[in-house]
């Protein structure tokens, strides 16, 4: 624990004091509290999250009508490069950490990560890079026209000629992130593994931290080939190398591979927490115990180690000879049965229990579904004929949609309601909620659900105007998009509300097991006042058994409850 | 609590509840059937034997996808509706904590259920053979639920020397060595298996005809050898599909299939035309400063200037 505890072990006698759970100034300053730092993350990334969300219904807007009409080509190209970085690298990467970082050592019993000063380095990069990324608007020739990938040599054109241009601001910005990650990763890993209150063997782990372990596991081998590829390209860009130029013999399609071999397996660093939540969330509401705790959480493991087996199925198009095809199908198919595992075992778990439809549980059920239909359009898009026809349309558009906005907000969403009021100590509004549910969950399928008929049409994905045959579908998901827009609104006034007017939260407002809710809502700083010693699994709903075997709240939950 | 773990449950299920589940999977799979048969209505016309065997193979992923989906749903459905709490019901749900046997279950069948979709992907890659034929490991029999195509026995090709198609920032050129044509249209013959040379001159590109399903990077500094089977008369779309800069949505043209006959007059009045200026859209817009949309002026790179050719055709022409 070293450093930090003092400051906490001060802050405690003499409240509220900066780091005080009840002084909202901590939240503007350089906190080692890794509960604050999960909220400053949170914060951060979902102002991003409204700013991509902005940029992403500009382009619904120009995409209403065939035509290039509303914005420029330049800034359409502009527009979904930097809506796809953010979305990735400032909303849902920052976020999902912010989560990590604030229910992980709550989970395991700890008082903070294990490195509490790094863990506040690692989040301060994130506005540093965000500002880099922003600032790239205002530069001559505007930002980054690459797309996310950032491909040479389209990436490598820079038509203003200058030094400083959006394309160097976007790599020294994903780079900076790849730092703030492996910082994030390796205080993720020492924790899970060095910091488990007692009594609390692997298997009696919750699966959460898990998913959080697998998920950072992916960070430490997959972001260094980023990294390198990104500083290679940076150099080409700006030091005259020719790694990826082939006008000067380098190979272009060597940077697909450095690319993909991190950016897949991303997909699974944002996707397992997810899982996580899942796995959190169903038992709660569903009053019983997760399905098949081992298997589930075994499968987690496996996901990431094929998930560096199978980067070429974004490949399938490009330069790739037939036999690495046909290869990366078969091991691309391959992990859809450990994720199918889990699928089955959350049906499980909700079937014959006794539910209550309380919001996170709907956004729960809602991500489920749409993960379940992006699963399914996963396993034909690794089907190498298949992809082949629809690789690079809106086919793909809406597969990763589904997960990333289907999926992934929508159990983001699950998690923020059901900790919300642990870590503000306050409830959130029922009717707000549901009613942020009902519009997100329309909105999602009728945004993305009209790109896989687009796709299957044959329209490409990033193109500022199309045939007219597109315009029906396209019409509809712009439709779909504004009402996504929309669907935020009741939620940004739902949680500004409830955290400064909402009722007060009991220490465990769910009747959920677990060891964040035997303490007070919102913590303590340092979380416990004794340390839990645990004594059975972390599901054990309907059998009335004890998790721990003392009070890690100290004589604290009797003021609160 | 003291009672040992789980609670009794009866070993084997009843008549009723077996019979009630085997007519569920039944109805699921002929909905699921129904539903992979649509399938074919959302693609484009099948214009190439490629198309056929996609379709079917997609037509079979439906028709899987379908039954999962509607199965797993239909479950989660049921309970959100009958199996809700009472609203003072604060008990507990039974705790169940898994099944071993049933969880075995649903993850080897699925291994078996991706194993058959990979071979059978396989197998229609390998038929499709777009970049020159695979070795053959061994030949499994075919797989999946509709009939093999025809496509398998392609008549045997009499040598032509191959189309270039050449791609640039923004523009599609075709180039026929024997007749030394330059084209912006492609033409083709019809049930005769097409040859093309990829090339790109500067950035990535991708090649692109939705109707014959084929597909295929075109990487700057090296030649892509790549092929296919037109079998419908017609005139498709062709585009660009992998991002290549600032006007790569204008960057389409259209490919003409027609009979040899047809073909070969066309080849003959074109090789009797003297090379003229195409029309090019990433060019026409460039150039029409003033007439822009919302701009923030930012710097883009320039489109090539406009192909000159023996044959033109616009993006604005007429396609299926
Ligand atoms: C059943 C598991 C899955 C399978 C088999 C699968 C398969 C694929 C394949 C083959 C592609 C490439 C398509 C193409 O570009 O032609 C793809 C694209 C993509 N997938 Fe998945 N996927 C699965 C799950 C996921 C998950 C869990 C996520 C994210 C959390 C995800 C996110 C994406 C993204 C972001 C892309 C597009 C990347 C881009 O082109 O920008 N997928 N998926
Ligand atoms: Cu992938």
């Amino acid at each position: 624990m070293s450093n930090a505890s003092l400051d906490a072990i001060a802050a405690k006698s003499d409240q509220p004091f900066p780091g005080a759970p009840n002084n909202w100034r901590r939240f503007f300053s350089f906190s080692t509290d890794h509960k604050v730092i999960g909220i400053q993350y949170m914060v951060t990334a979902f102002v991003f999250f409204l700013i991509g969300g902005l940029l992403a219904m500009v382009m619904r807007g120009e995409l209403i009508t065939p035509e290039a009409d509303l914005v420029d080509r330049t800034v359409y190209n502009a527009l979904f490069t930097m809506h796809g970085t953010i979305m990735l690298f400032m909303w849902t990467f920052p976020m999902l950490n912010g989560l990590s970082n604030y229910l992980v050592p709550l989970m395991i019993g700890a008082r903070d990560m294990a490195f509490p000063r790094l863990n506040a380095a690692a989040f301060w990069l994130v506005p540093v890079f965000g500002t880099l990324l922003m600032a790239s608007f205002f530069v001559p020739g505007g930002p980054s026209q690459s797309g996310w990938w950032a491909y040479p040599p389209v990436s490598l054109q820079n038509p203003t000629g200058n030094l400083i241009n959006g394309q160097v601001l976007w790599l020294l910005a994903v780079a900076l992130s790849g730092v703030s990650s492996i910082m994030g990763a390796v205080n993720f890993v020492t924790t899970i593994f060095r910091m488990r209150a007692p009594g609390m063997g692997w298997f009696r782990m919750p699966a959460f931290c898990w998913t959080v372990l697998s998920a950072q596991m992916i960070q430490l081998f997959g972001l260094p080939s980023l990294t390198a590829g990104a500083v290679m390209l940076l150099l080409d860009l700006t030091a005259g190398t020719s790694f990826f130029d082939p006008a000067k013999g380098g190979d272009p399609v060597l940077y697909q591979h450095f690319f993909w071999f991190y950016s897949h397996p991303a997909v699974y660093v944002i996707i397992l927490p997810i899982f996580g939540t899942f796995s959190e969330v169903f038992p709660v509401y569903a009053r019983k115990p997760l399905f098949g705790y081992r298997f589930v959480v075994v499968s987690s493991v496996i996901i990431t180690v094929l998930s560096a087996m199978v980067w070429v199925h974004h490949m399938f198009a490009s330069g790739t000879p037939s036999w690495m095809r046909m290869l990366f199908m078969f091991s691309t198919m391959l992990i859809s049965v450990p994720t199918g595992v889990k699928v089955f075992a959350w049906v499980a778990t909700v079937w014959g229990g006794k539910l209550r439809l309380d919001t996170p549980m709907l956004f729960a059920l809602g991500g489920l579904v749409c993960f379940l239909f992006a699963g399914i359009t996963g396993v034909m898009l690794g089907a190498v004929p298949f992809d082949i026809h629809v690789n690079n349309t809106y086919f793909v558009v809406g597969h990763f949609h589904y997960v990333i906005y289907g999926a992934t907000v929508m159990g983001i969403y699950a998690a923020i309601y059901h900790w919300f009021p642990k870590m503000t100590g306050h409830m959130y509004y029922e009717g707000l909620g549901k009613l942020h549910f009902a519009l997100t969950f329309i909105g999602v399928n009728l945004n993305f659900f009209p790109m896989h008929p687009l796709g299957l049409m044959g329209m490409p994905r990033r193109v500022s105007s199309y045939d007219p045959e597109f315009a029906y579908w396209n019409v509809i998901a712009s439709l779909g998009g504004f009402l996504l827009g929309v669907s935020t609104l009741p939620f940004i006034l739902n949680i500004v509300s409830s955290w400064v007017l909402g009722k007060r939260a009991p220490a465990n407002p769910w009747n959920a097991i677990g060891l964040e809710w035997l303490i007070p809502s919102p913590p303590p700083v340092e979380n416990f006042e004794e340390i839990p010693i645990v004594v059975s699994g972390p599901y054990g709903y309907g059998s009335n058994e004890s998790l721990v075997s003392n009070n890690p709240a100290g004589e604290l939950i009797s003021e609160h409850s | 609590m003291t009672t040992p773990t789980t609670p009794k449950k009866p070993r084997s299920l009843s008549f009723r509840t077996v019979a009630q589940l085997v007519a569920l999977a039944i109805a699921d799979a002929a909905i699921s059937l129904w539903v992979g048969r649509q399938a074919y209505l959302w693609m484009p016309p099948q214009a190439s034997a490629e198309a056929v065997l996609v379709d079917d193979l997609f037509g079979f992923l439906t028709t899987i996808g379908s039954f999962i989906f509607l199965g797993v749903t239909t479950a989660l459905l049921y309970s959100v509706l009958f199996q809700r709490a009472d609203k003072y019901d604060i008990s507990d749900g039974p705790p169940v904590e898994g099944n071993l046997l049933v969880e075995i279950l649903w993850t080897t069948i699925p291994l078996g259920l991706v194993i058959w979709i990979a071979t059978y992907s396989y197998q229609i890659y390998d038929q499709m053979a777009i970049l020159g034929p695979m070795e053959h490991m061994n030949h499994v029999p075919q797989l999946g639920l509709m009939p093999p195509a025809e496509a398998a026995t392609l008549p045997a090709v009499p040598e032509r020397t191959p189309i270039e198609v050449h791609v640039r920032q923004w523009a599609w050129e075709f180039r026929y060595p024997d007749q030394n044509i330059v084209s912006t249209e492609l033409h083709l013959p019809v049930n005769e298996r097409a040859r093309l040379k990829l090339i790109s001159e500067d950035v990535l590109h991708g090649f692109y005809v939705p109707a014959f399903r084929v597909k295929q990077d075109v990487i700057p500094g090296s030649t892509i050898d790549f092929g296919f089977m037109p079998i419908r008369e017609g005139r498709y779309r062709l585009r660009d599909s992998d991002y290549s800069g600032t006007y790569f949505a204008a960057n389409q043209g259209v490919v003409v299939v027609e009979s040899e006959e047809a073909y070969q007059q066309w080849l003959a009045d074109a090789a009797a035309q003297p090379l003229t200026e195409a029309d090019n859209r990433a060019f026409r817009e460039f150039t029409k400063l003033g007439d822009r949309p919302i701009s923030a002026g930012w710097k883009t790179v320039e489109p090539a200037p406009p192909p000159r050719v023996n044959f033109a055709s616009s993006e604005e022409d007429s396609y299926e």
